[in-house]
C-alpha cells in the first residue's frame, strides 16, 4: 500500500485566487461522474465548476488525464425566506451525477434548500443568415427583398453550456444533507435532518416523503438524520445514517412509509471510552455503499467503519482516523472542530478507503493488507508532478524528524470532501479552497 | 416561385423564417408553430434541401420550442411533396426522440408512428424500418426508449424477414441494461403482442412477459401487470391458466407494494381480460388479500374498484360472492385506520346497494353506511352523503336520514371551510332527494347561516346554493322563505352581511322573476344606494346592472336611472365608475 501511494504524484492542482481566497470559494463537495470522465466541485458560493479529463495525447505522454476546467456555471444564489425571516445560503451541500441518458451530462446539486438538475451540454454550430438583416447586422430595407433566405448552420468553436432544467423547491422544512439518485433512472431522494423525500426527476412540484422522524413534540428530538444513501442497484434498498451512530437500512417494498426499518446496525458502546464527548464523536457524519452493494462505509468524527448488510451487531472493520486527537477533545469542541463533517469514500473496487483530517491530511486505508497512510494535500509541499510523501503525527516530547507534534496542527485547515474516480486510482481533495488531483505515477 | 410575387407577401415570411432563431422564446414558438406557412412560402423542393436539414440541427432549443416542432413534423407530408417524400421528415424526428426531455421525445415518437402510416411498403422498408433499427441500437438509452414506441407501426407492412428482426431487436431491448429501457419495453409489450401472430405471441412474448414480470426493479414489474391486460385479451381461454396466470399470481403477492397497488388498480380490467372462470377461482381470493393488505395504499386502490368488481361478477354466482367473500373484507374497511382508505371506500360503498338490492341493502349494508356517516373523517362522510343518490334507488332515503341530519349539521360546521364548502354544494342534491318539507324544516336554517359565515368563498357559495335550490323548489317557495330572511339582512349593522344581500340578489334575480325582483327586491337595493360604505354603494351600482335585464323599462327609468344618475357623481372614485358602466350597459344614458 505505501509503495503504492509514495509512486502517487501531483498531477495538477486547481487553485482558485489564493491571495484573496473568500469564504465563497472553499469547496463544499467533489463528486465524479459515472465514468471518471468529468468530476464537479461545488463552493461556498454557490458555483459548480466541472473539470473534464484531457484525452490522451501521443506528444505528451506524462500529460495523461489531466483534468481542466470544462464548465463553471452559478447553481444557486443566496436567498431570503420571507415568511420565517430566515437567509438561505448559496453553498452548494451536494452535487450527485445522472446516469448518461444522451450527449450531454447532467447533475443534481442542492444547498440547504432546494435541489436543481442542471443540463451541461456541447453546441459546435450556428446558424447563420438572416432575411432582413445583412452579415453586420445592419437592417435592410423590406423592399429590397426578393428572395427568402433559410438559415444555414456554419461549424463554430466548441461552447458548452449549462442550463438549469428543474427546480425541486419547498419540500424541505430542515437543511438537506444529502441527496442519491436511485438505480431505476428514475427517482431521486432528498435528506433533511428530519425527513427524507422521494422525487422523481421529471415532477417538481410533488416530493414522497419517506421517511419522517420528526417528534410530535420538538422537545423531545433526541435524533436527527445526517447522512443517506440509495443501494448502487437495488433500487428498494436505502440507508440512513443518524447522529447517534446508528445506520438504518430501509425497503421501499414493505410500505410507502419507511418510518419502520428492515434493518438496524449499531455498535453497542463501550463504557470503558465514555466521556462526556462520546455522544458527540459517535454521531456518523458520512454513510456510502461500496459499489459491490454489500458493505457500507460510516465515518464519526475519530473512525471510519465498514458494516456488512448481513451483519447488524457490529462493524465488520474500523478504522482509526486520527486517534491522537483523543487527547485534545475539549479544545477541539471550543473550537467547533468537533461538529465537522467528514465525509468518505470508497476505491473503485472497495478495497482501500478515504477520508479527510486536519492539517490537510487525509488518510486511506487498505482493507486487504490492513496498512494505512497519511498524506498530505498543501500548495507548499506538492509541486505539480511531484511524488506525495507519507506524513505522520506524533504524540508526546519526542519527535523524529518528518514528524508533526499534534499541537503543532493546523485546525483551520480540514480536508472534508474527497472523491474517488470510479475505475482508476485518481483521487480529488478538496482542501478549503484548493482542489487537488493526484493519480498514480506515470512512468 | 415565392419571388416572383412581389415584395409585399415575402415580408411576413422573411419575418417568420428570421423569428425562428429570434432570442424571445415565444417569438420562436410563434414561428415554430407556423412552420406550415413558411415551408408554404418555400415551396415543397426548398422545405425538403434547406428548412429540414435546419430543423435537424435546432435541437439545442427549449423543450417547448422543440414539443411544437415535433408536433408540427407529423402533419408535415404534404409541404414536402406529399407521401412520396415522406421520409425527408425522418432526420429531423429522429434527432428529436433522443432528446433527454420525454414529453419532446414521446412527442417525436407519436409524430413519427403518425408519419409511418404515409409511408409506401417500400419506403417504410428502406427509410423507416431502418431508423427504428438506429433508434434500437443507439448508445443513449433515450434513443433505445423512443424504438419501443416504433415497433408496433412497422410490423405489420414489412416482410417476414424483417419481422424477424424486428422481433429480435424488441426481445434486445426488453433486456437492456438500463431500466429506463426495460421500462419502456415493458410499457409497449401488450401493444406489440397486438400486432404479433398468435404463435409469436405464445413464442416471444409471453418469455419477454414473464421476464419484465420477474424483473429486479419494482417500476419495471409494475409495467408488466399493464401488458397483462392486453396479453390476457389475446390469448385463447385455455391458454391463460398455463401462460398468464402463474405470473398474474405472482404480482397479486409480488413483495413491492407498488406492484400490488397496480394490480388493485387495474383489476377491473385484468377481471375482464380473464374471463369469470379464472375470476371466480383466482380473482376473489386475490382481491380479499388486497383488501386486507398491509399497505394502505394497496387497500385504498382496492376499496376503490370493489364496486367495479361487484358489478362484473358472473351473475350466477354474483350474490354468493358478494355476501361470502367481499362483504366481511368490506365490513373491515369500514373501520380501517387510515383515512384514506375508508374515504375509497365511502365513494364507491353505495353502489353495492343496486347490486345487492333491497334487502340485503336494510340488512347489511346500511350499518355500513350508518358507520361511515358517523366517521371521524370528514372526507369518509362527505363521500357518503355525495353518493345518497344511489341508495335513494333502493331503499328510499328515509331509512338514512336520522342519522344523515346529524351527519350534515356537524360537517355544515365544520372548523375547516373547505369541508363547509363540500357540503354546501351536495345541498341541491339532498334537497332533491329529501324534499322540501324535510329541507323546511331541517336545512334551510343551515342554509342561510352560511349567508353570513365569516369566509368569503363560503359566503359566495351559499348564494349560489340559494339559486339552486329556487331553481329546484320554485320562485313561490323562494318569495315565502328565504327572499324575506335574505332583505332583512340589508339592515344588518355588519357591511359585509349588507353586501351579502346585494350578492344574494344577483343570483336570485333571474331565478325569481320579474314579480319578485321588482316588487320585493328592488325597493331593498335602491334604498341601499344611500349606504355609508362606499363598498356597498358601488355594489348597488354593480346589483342594479345585473338585475336591469330582469326588470321592465318603466321600473328601470323610474326608479333605477334616477338612483344610477346620483351614484355617478358619488365622492367615490369606484362607485362613481360602477355606475356609470351600469348606466351604460343599460343604455339608461
Amino acid at each position: 500500500m505505501d509503495e503504492e501511494l509514495d509512486s502517487r504524484k501531483v498531477n495538477n492542482s486547481f487553485l482558485r485566487d489564493h491571495n484573496y481566497a473568500t469564504e465563497a470559494d472553499i469547496i463544499s463537495t467533489v463528486e465524479f461522474n459515472s465514468t471518471g470522465e468529468l468530476l464537479a466541485t461545488g463552493d461556498k458560493g454557490g458555483r459548480v465548476v466541472v473539470f473534464q479529463r484531457e484525452q490522451e495525447s501521443k506528444n505528451q505522454p506524462h500529460r495523461r488525464g489531466e483534468y481542466n476546467v470544462y464548465s463553471t456555471f452559478q447553481s444557486h444564489e443566496p436567498e431570503f425566506d420571507y415568511l420565517k425571516s430566515l437567509e438561505i445560503e448559496e453553498k452548494i451541500n451536494k452535487i450527485r451525477w445522472l446516469p448518461q441518458q444522451n450527449a450531454a451530462y447532467f447533475l443534481l446539486s442542492t444547498n440547504d434548500k432546494t435541489v436543481k438538475l442542471w443540463k451541461i451540454s456541447e453546441r459546435d454550430k450556428r446558424p447563420e443568415g438572416y432575411n432582413l438583416k445583412d452579415e453586420d447586422g445592419r437592417v435592410r430595407d423590406p423592399s429590397t427583398i426578393t428572395a427568402l433566405r433559410v438559415p444555414v448552420l456554419r461549424p463554430m468553436d466548441l461552447m458548452v453550456e449549462a442550463t438549469p432544467r428543474r427546480v425541486f423547491s419547498n419540500a424541505h422544512t430542515y437543511h438537506i444533507n444529502s441527496i442519491s439518485v436511485n438505480s431505476d433512472y428514475e427517482t431521486y431522494m432528498s435528506t433533511d435532518d428530519l425527513r427524507i423525500n422521494l422525487w422523481n426527476l421529471e415532477i417538481t412540484n410533488r416530493s414522497f416523503n419517506i421517511v419522517d422522524i420528526k417528534p410530535a413534540n420538538m422537545e423531545e428530538l433526541t435524533e436527527v438524520i445526517t447522512a443517506a444513501e440509495f443501494h448502487p442497484n437495488h433500487c428498494n434498498t436505502f440507508v440512513y445514517s443518524s447522529s447517534k451512530g446508528s445506520l438504518r437500512l430501509c425497503d421501499m417494498r414493505a410500505a410507502a412509509l419507511c418510518d419502520n426499518h428492515s434493518k438496524f446496525f449499531e455498535e453497542p458502546e463501550d463504557p470503558n471510552n465514555r466521556s462526556f464527548f462520546s455522544e458527540i464523536i459517535s454521531s456518523i457524519s458520512d454513510v456510502k455503499f461500496s459499489h459491490s452493494g454489500r458493505y457500507l462505509m460510516t465515518r464519526d468524527y475519530l473512525t471510519v467503519k465498514v458494516w456488512d448488510l448481513n451483519m447488524e451487531s457490529k462493524p465488520l472493520e474500523t478504522y482509526q482516523v486520527h486517534d491522537y486527537l483523543r487527547s485534545k477533545m475539549c479544545s477541539l469542541y471550543e473550537n467547533d472542530c468537533i461538529f465537522d463533517k467528514f465525509e468518505c469514500v470508497w476505491n473503485g473496487t472497495d478495497s482501500v478507503l478515504m477520508t479527510g483530517s486536519y492539517n490537510n491530511f487525509f488518510r486511506m486505508f487498505d482493507r486487504n493488507t490492513k496498512r494505512d497512510v497519511t498524506l498530505e494535500a498543501s500548495r507548499e509541499n506538492s509541486k505539480p508532478r511531484a511524488i506525495l510523501k507519507p506524513r505522520k503525527v506524533c504524540m508526546g516530547g519526542k519527535r523524529r524528524k518528518d514528524e508533526i507534534s499534534v499541537d503543532s496542527l493546523d485546525f483551520s485547515k480540514k480536508i472534508l470532501h474527497t472523491a474517488w474516480h470510479p475505475s482508476e486510482n485518481i483521487i480529488a481533495v478538496a482542501a478549503t479552497n484548493n482542489l487537488y488531483i493526484f493519480q498514480d505515477k506515470v512512468n | 416561385m415565392a419571388g416572383a410575387e412581389g415584395d409585399d407577401s415575402l415580408y411576413p415570411i422573411a419575418v417568420l423564417i428570421d423569428e425562428l432563431r429570434n432570442e424571445d422564446v415565444q417569438l420562436r414558438l410563434n414561428s415554430i408553430k407556423k412552420l406550415s406557412t413558411i415551408a408554404l412560402a418555400l415551396g415543397v423542393e426548398r422545405t425538403r434541401t434547406e428548412l429540414l436539414p435546419f430543423l435537424t440541427d435546432t435541437i439545442y432549443d427549449e423543450d417547448e420550442v422543440l414539443l411544437a416542432l415535433a408536433e408540427q413534423l407529423g402533419s408535415f407530408t404534404v409541404l414536402v411533396g406529399g407521401p412520396e417524400y415522406v421520409h425527408c421528415l425522418l432526420p429531423p424526428l429522429e434527432s428529436l426522440a433522443t432528446v433527454e426531455e420525454t414529453v419532446v421525445r414521446d412527442k417525436a415518437v407519436e409524430s413519427l408512428r403518425k408519419i409511418s402510416q404515409e409511408h409506401s411498403p417500400v419506403d417504410l422498408e428502406v427509410h423507416f424500418e431502418p431508423l427504428v433499427k438506429r433508434l434500437a441500437c443507439g448508445d443513449w438509452f433515450t434513443s433505445r426508449t423512443s424504438a419501443c414506441g416504433l415497433f408496433s407501426v412497422c410490423y405489420p407492412r414489412v416482410s417476414s424477414t424483417v419481422k424477424a428482426e424486428i422481433r429480435q431487436h424488441f426481445r434486445t431491448l426488453c433486456s437492456d441494461d438500463t431500466p429506463m429501457v426495460r421500462r419502456a419495453a415493458a410499457s409497449k409489450l401488450g401493444e406489440f403482442a397486438k400486432v404479433l401472430e398468435l404463435d409469436y405471441v405464445k413464442s416471444d412474448i409471453i418469455p419477454l412477459f414473464t421476464a419484465l414480470a420477474s424483473d429486479e426493479q419494482d417500476s419495471v414489474r409494475l409495467l408488466a401487470v399493464e401488458a397483462c391486460v392486453s396479453i390476457a385479451t389475446l390469448l385463447p381461454q385455455e391458454d391463460l391458466e398455463a401462460l398468464v396466470m402463474p405470473t398474474l399470481r405472482q404480482a397479486a403477492e409480488d413483495k413491492s407494494w407498488r406492484v400490488r397497488y397496480m394490480v388493485a388498480d387495474k383489476f377491473s380490467e385484468l377481471q375482464k381480460a380473464v374471463g369469470p372462470e379464472i375470476t371466480k377461482n383466482d380473482l376473489v381470493p386475490a382481491f380479499q388479500n388486497l383488501l386486507k393488505d398491509c399497505e394502505a395504499e394497496v387497500r385504498a386502490a382496492a376499496a376503490n374498484k370493489v364496486k367495479e368488481f361487484c358489478e362484473n361478477l358472473p351473475e350466477d354466482s354474483r350474490e354468493t360472492i358478494i355476501m361470502t367473500h367481499v362483504l366481511p373484507c368490506v365490513k373491515e374497511l369500514v373501520s380501517d385506520t387510515n383515512q384514506h382508505v375508508k374515504s375509497a371506500l365511502a365513494s364507491v360503498i353505495m353502489g353495492l346497494s343496486t347490486i345487492l338490492g333491497k334487502d340485503n341493502t336494510v340488512e347489511h349494508l346500511l350499518p355500513l353506511f350508518l358507520a361511515q356517516l358517523k366517521d371521524e373523517c370528514p372526507e369518509v362522510r362527505l363521500n357518503i352523503i355525495s353518493n345518497l343518490d344511489c341508495v335513494n334507488e333502493v331503499i328510499g332515503i328515509r331509512q338514512l336520514s336520522q342519522s344523515l341530519l346529524p351527519a350534515i349539521v356537524e360537517l355544515a360546521e365544520d372548523a375547516k371551510w373547505r369541508v363547509r364548502l363540500a357540503i354546501i354544494e351536495y345541498m341541491p342534491l339532498l334537497a332533491g332527494q329529501l324534499g322540501v318539507e324535510f329541507f323546511d324544516e331541517k336545512l334551510n336554517s343551515l342554509c342561510m347561516a352560511w349567508l353570513v359565515d365569516h369566509v368569503y368563498a363560503i359566503r359566495e357559495a351559499a348564494t349560489c346554493n340559494l339559486m339552486k335550490l329556487v331553481e329546484k323548489f320554485g320562485a313561490e317557495w323562494a318569495q315565502n322563505t328565504i327572499v324575506p330572511k335574505v332583505l332583512s339582512m340589508s339592515n344588518d349593522p355588519n357591511y359585509l352581511h349588507r353586501m351579502t344581500t346585494l350578492f344574494c340578489i344577483n343570483a336570485l334575480s333571474e331565478v325569481c322573476g320579474q314579480e319578485i325582483t321588482t316588487k320585493h327586491m328592488l325597493p331593498v337595493v335602491l334604498k341601499m344606494a344611500s349606504d355609508q360604505v362606499a363598498n356597498v354603494r358601488f355594489n348597488v351600482a354593480k346589483c342594479l346592472q345585473k338585475i336591469g335585464p330582469v326588470l321592465d323599462s318603466s321600473a328601470l327609468q323610474a326608479e333605477v336611472k334616477p338612483v344610477l344618475e346620483i351614484l355617478a357623481t358619488d365622492q367615490d372614485m369606484d362607485v362613481k365608475y360602477f355606475a356609470q358602466e351600469a348606466i351604460s350597459v343599460l343604455t339608461l344614458a
